[in-house]
């Protein structure tokens, strides 16, 4: 396992972030295979990165991934029943199993869910009986024979269309979409429901959970992600703003507002303040690979639930606990209620999530250890190496440490992506992508 | 060539001397690749003609090819293909070259689109019928492997659906291959692909030997029927129901009941639901015996079962069951093993479930007899003409019939009229709306006299509701009412309440008078339009709301044809004039509209030979606002459009009523553009279709 832990930590930079700049990203994805990267980004635009195919001769140069399709897939919208400006921005890129030569994936703003198409086209008609190729039209008299097109080569064209759209069904802001097991339905979360939908049918959905209380002014707790199982279709977990995750059987019954398991643990009342319960909000759940645990990020800290116990995590890692006393002026300009993402390794053996001054954060769960890595403009150049970063916490500074009270906070990352089977990691900065991976010898 | 013959003479005009047959054509297949969707997806609709002018052999080595290669296209356009494809071939040369279709169908199989591979699938069968053994062997077979063994699900979900077909005319090397097939696919790694397997499992079992049935179908069955995914288990239970129609009784005990059993307490209510959905057709497959055995005591768990969505799809089920149950014996297996459960479900918790009940529970009676409905029944249908959920009363309501005959109807006249009274007026105008779509039925029922004392202030109070759906369905039930209880109860009390609305101060309500005048007028005949309706509707073309005057000119054109000449000439010309003259031109429209089909009247009567003739002008915009809905039709569209007009219903039925009539203005678009004859000709008949559908 050792071996592999180095690898991990032995980043390199794939491609120049440059090449990658967008708006201000808000979700990156990869898909199934891995040889495709989704980011959405605040501006409503879909960018799909392919990855190049395997340079043999070049074998330090393999799986640069380079701009495969870009589209627009929401606009911003007004709302003129509660006067209401609905944002362009995309919460969340989920990708669908691939069922044919063709990609899908789905993308949400904040209230409207789409179905995309991205698909490849080489070949395209030609021959006319009318006219000519350029759009002139011929005599009519002239026409003696039929003639029937043929379809010929053309240059690669990508398309994206949009299939399905999902929407009227979210009064509040979507926050989560996950795509079920069993290929046909999905569901999507908004701050006090759930609901499910079944891919092909856009005009009905099913409410599967409601929170909302009866009188709004008792609204003591939100949803704020949700997931299905990876495997087990009737399985999926919410989490809160309280710091709970519950875990419903679709089974049981037909709504699921009563959950068959509820994982919290129980709070350390020597570390209780006022903050307590902002910082507890869990901000992301995803489900391991292999369905067993699940991994929730809270402010200052990634946990890791066993499925099959409910009353305290297996394991928990500190992702910057040097901010427990910048709490107060992290509260004051906002940066507390930020929603940090996590993900897990391909084979569930280390998590990464991000912080703040462009650092990023992975464990490993086999040997415990932990590493700061850090993704910035300094690094552009394809095949630098990643430095580990420390933080000093208080008292003297050593060498090579940075202090706590000089961290940018404006420098977020909060969407990071690791490949489904291969040692590469797509990390987003405010708006810059970068791709690390594996340094290759 | 027919069919193109008639676009063909426009282009004619246009071009001179072309080939006339050929230039249609021509158009056709340079549409084929049109920007415009419409247009290609007209020239696909059009693809045999287009086959019939190449010839078999250009279609089977130019046209088919470009079609293989057109996948790339919208779904609508891909499903119109892929059923052109399922009766093609004829056109491709006859049985012996049928095989030349499988290439673009097979292309179609594997698009991401259920519906588009469905089509394709559904055509391979057909064309699969027109292969010879030789071929079937030699060509549709491999497809079917091809598909099965395809790299993405779609390809291997259409398979699923081919190899029903191909069975029974294959050698029996190639059967032992087909059923390896299709026991692979059962195991698939992806759900879809077993969902498809499951629900296609009866269908091939059905063409399968007995023998291979029991040792190969049974064992799947069962597999699938314990899959670690729900949505495949409950497509089993679908299957559950052919297979149990293959096999004998004792068979049918040991091999397919223990894993339906299972199915009825499976975990997921979403299994459990399948089986209530399913009962009927199970019992029927299982037969008596294991119905009393096993079905009956199932049938209890579900209806008390803990999800609320299976009670309600075994209430659903009630009547069926019990119609189904042999007749010997069965009235105390209903009063035994059934009613008892039925009673619980009255008071359920969910409305769902009770109105689910109250939809079927009426039929009871006329399988009880006289005596068990009075003493068992009818208590729960007073209980629930007393439910909280308005749904529930109504769904009893629109059972009365069934009670009727066995005990009459008097027997619940007691606490119905409560019930009518509490829907009629209930603040959700949907639950109105829905009231009075059965008042004709219980004005049948309850006959004249009981509804002139309790039930027409009602009708009367609907005029003027202030939702305009209402409105205009009591209308429209005044109108049955008149055609059930005849003109003279009609001039005795209906017609004078309607005529003095004509003086409310609200035009709205004076609208109203309008449109029950056009209701009323056909069933109420000559004199009483002439004599009394036709003064009001002249009174009311001076109102001060243009929106009344041009009712008013849309009446007078409504009745027209039901008036005398003389009325005609002397009365209605002069103020239809008046109207034609008016400031506002929606009233000035309307007025001429009325004129010109009055004149057209008047000119036909001067002719007497064509005296029998229908006026054509009022008969084709016939009730067009007045329409009435049929219970099959979109109820959902016609809610929205419902509320919407609710939110503004001035500005939008103003709207409403000047749009369709200028949309319907232009009937003489067509030698606009010849480049699109043809697909003007196209929407030219739809739009004929869709007006004589109505």
């Amino acid at each position: 396992m050792r071996g592999f832990w180095n690898k991990v930590f032995n980043l390199e930079v794939v491609c120049c972030p440059c090449l990658l700049k967008a708006d201000i990203i808000s979700t990156v994805e990869f898909n199934h295979s891995g040889e495709l990267l989704a980011t959405g980004d605040k501006g409503g635009r879909v960018v799909i990165f392919q990855q190049e195919q395997e340079n043999k001769i070049q074998s330090h140069s393999r799986g640069e991934y380079n701009v495969y399709s870009t589209f627009q897939s929401h606009e911003p919208e007004f709302d003129y029943l509660k006067s209401l400006e609905i944002e362009e921005k995309i919460n969340k890129i989920r990708w669908l199993p691939q069922k044919n030569a063709a990609q899908f994936l789905l993308s949400t703003n904040d209230k409207t869910i789409k179905l995309w198409k991205i698909s490849e086209r080489d070949k395209r008609p030609e021959g006319y009986n009318l006219k000519e190729e350029d759009g002139r039209y011929r005599d009519p008299t002239t026409v003696t024979t039929l003639r029937v097109p043929v379809f010929r080569p053309m240059d690669l064209m990508v398309e994206a269309s949009p299939r399905r759209i999902f929407a009227n069904a979210h009064t509040y802001h979507i926050n989560s979409i996950s795509i079920n097991s069993d290929y046909e339905t999905y569901l999507s979360a908004d701050d006090l429901r759930i609901n499910l939908w079944h891919l092909e049918i856009t005009d009905r959905s099913f409410n599967i959970v409601d929170i909302k209380p009866a009188n709004m002014e008792e609204l003591t707790e939100v949803i704020t992600a949700a997931e299905f199982h990876p495997n087990s279709c009737n399985t999926f977990v919410y989490s809160s703003s309280k710091g709970t995750i519950r875990l419903c059987d679709m089974r049981a019954s037909a709504l699921c507002d009563r959950h068959s398991k509820l994982f919290e643990e129980p709070e350390d009342p020597s570390n209780r303040s006022f903050f307590s319960e902002i910082i507890s909000s869990i901000s992301d759940v995803k489900f391991s690979h292999s369905g067993r645990y699940m991994m929730t990020r809270d402010y200052l800290s990634v946990k890791i639930w066993d499925l099959n116990m409910e009353n305290r995590p297996v394991e928990t890692y500190q992702v910057h606990e040097y901010l427990r006393s910048k709490l107060c002026s992290l509260y004051e300009n906002d940066c507390i209620f930020d929603k940090f993402e996590c993900c897990w390794n391909g084979s569930d053996s280390v998590v990464m999530t991000g912080s703040y001054n462009n650092f990023f954060r992975m464990f490993d769960r086999n040997t415990k250890r932990d590493i700061t890595l850090e993704a910035s403009r300094e690094n552009n150049k394809p095949r630098t190496v990643l430095k580990p970063r420390k933080v000093c916490a208080s008292g003297k500074r050593k060498k090579d440490e940075i202090s706590v009270d000089s961290l940018d906070f404006n420098k977020k990352i909060l969407h990071t992506a690791w490949h489904p089977k291969e040692n590469i990691i797509a990390v987003a900065t405010t708006n810059n992508l970068y791709i690390f991976q594996d340094k290759v010898n | 060539m027919a069919g193109a013959a008639g676009p063909g003479t426009g282009p004619g005009a246009a071009g001179g001397d072309g080939d006339d047959s050929l230039y249609p054509i021509a158009v056709l297949i340079d549409e084929l690749r049109n920007e415009d969707v419409q247009l290609r997806l007209n020239s696909i609709k059009k693809l045999s003609t287009i086959a019939l002018a190449l010839g078999v052999e250009r279609t089977r080595t130019e046209l088919l090819p470009f079609l293989t290669d057109t996948i790339y296209d919208e779904d609508e356009v891909l499903l119109a293909l892929a059923e052109q494809l399922g009766n093609f071939t004829g056109l491709v040369g006859g049985p012996d070259f049928a095989h030349c279709l499988l290439p673009p169908l097979e292309s179609l199989a594997t698009v991401e689109e259920t519906v588009v591979r469905d089509k394709a699938v559904e055509s391979l069968r057909q064309i699969s019928q027109e292969h010879t053994s030789v071929a079937l062997e030699a060509h549709f077979v491999p497809l079917v492997k091809r598909l099965a063994s395809g790299d993405w699900f779609t390809s291997r979900t259409s398979a699923c659906g081919l190899f029903s077909v191909c069975y029974p005319r294959a050698s029996s090397a190639v059967k032992a291959e087909i059923r390896q097939h299709f026991r692979s696919l059962c195991s698939d790694d992806t759900p879809m692909v077993r969902r498809a397997a499951a629900s296609k499992l009866g269908e091939f079992a059905k063409v399968l030997e007995l023998d291979s049935v029991k040792s190969e179908i049974v064992p799947l069955f069962t597999n699938l029927a314990s899959d670690e995914q729900d949505s495949v288990r409950l497509l089993a239970v679908e299957a559950c129901v052919s297979i149990a129609q293959l096999l004998s009784q004792d068979d049918l005990e040991a091999l397919v009941m223990p894993t339906l059993r299972q199915a009825a307490e499976d975990k997921s209510w979403r299994v459990r639901y399948m089986v209530a959905d399913k009962f009927s057709e199970l019992q029927k497959a299982v037969g008596p015996k294991i119905t009393l055995n096993d079905l009956i005591p199932a049938f209890q768990n579900l209806l008390k079962d803990c999800e609320a969505e299976v009670r309600a799809a075994a209430a659903h089920k009630v009547k069926e069951l019990c119609e189904n149950l042999p007749t010997e014996g069965r009235e105390t297996i209903i009063m035994n093993q059934i009613l008892p459960f039925i009673k619980e479900l009255v008071s359920d918790t969910n409305q769902h479930v009770k109105s689910a009940l109250a939809s079927v529970i009426m039929g009871l009676s006329t399988i009880l007899g006289k005596e068990n409905t009075i003493e068992h029944l009818l208590p729960l249908f007073l209980a629930q003409l007393k439910d909280e959920c308005p749904e529930v009363r109504l769904n009893i309501i629109s059972n009365l019939d069934c009670v009727n005959e066995v005990i009459g109807i008097r027997q619940l006249s007691q606490s119905l009229l409560p019930a009518i009274v509490e829907l009629a007026e209930d603040a959700k105008w949907r639950v109105r709306l829905a009231i009075i779509e059965y008042m004709p039925l219980l004005a049948g029922q309850l006959g004249v006299e009981f509804f002139d004392e309790k039930l027409n202030s009602l009708c009367m109070a609907w005029l003027v509701d202030h939702v305009y759906a209402i409105r205009e369905a009591a209308t429209n039930n005044l109108m049955k009412l008149v055609q059930k209880f005849g003109t003279e109860w009609a001039q005795n009390t209906i017609v004078p309440k309607v005529l003095v609305m004509a003086n409310d101060p609200n035009y709205l309500h004076r609208m109203t008078t309008l449109f029950c005048i056009n209701a009323l007028s056909e069933a109420c005949g000559q004199e009483i339009t002439t004599k009394q309706m036709l003064p009001i509707v002249l009174k009311m073309a001076g109102d001060q709301v243009a929106n009344v005057r041009f009712n008013v000119a849309k009446s007078l054109q409504k009745i027209g044809p039901i008036l005398d000449t003389d009325a005609l000439q002397e009365e209605v010309k002069p103020v239809l004039q008046k109207l034609g003259q008016d400031e506002d031109m929606d009233v000035k429209y309307f007025a001429q509209e009325a004129i010109s089909a009055v004149a057209q009247r008047l000119t036909k009567l001067d002719f007497p030979v064509k005296d029998n003739e229908e006026p054509s002008a009022p008969g084709a915009d016939k009730n067009h606002f007045l329409r009435p809905r049929g219970p099959g039709e979109d109820t959902g569209k016609a809610h929205r459009e419902r509320a919407a007009r609710v939110v503004s219903e001035e500005t939008v039925e103003a709207a409403r009523f000047r749009g369709t009539d200028a949309a319907k203005g232009p009937a003489h678009q067509f030698h606009v553009n010849t480049r699109d004859t043809l697909a003007q000709l196209e929407i030219a008949e739809l739009v004929h279709f869709s007006q004589s559908r109505d």
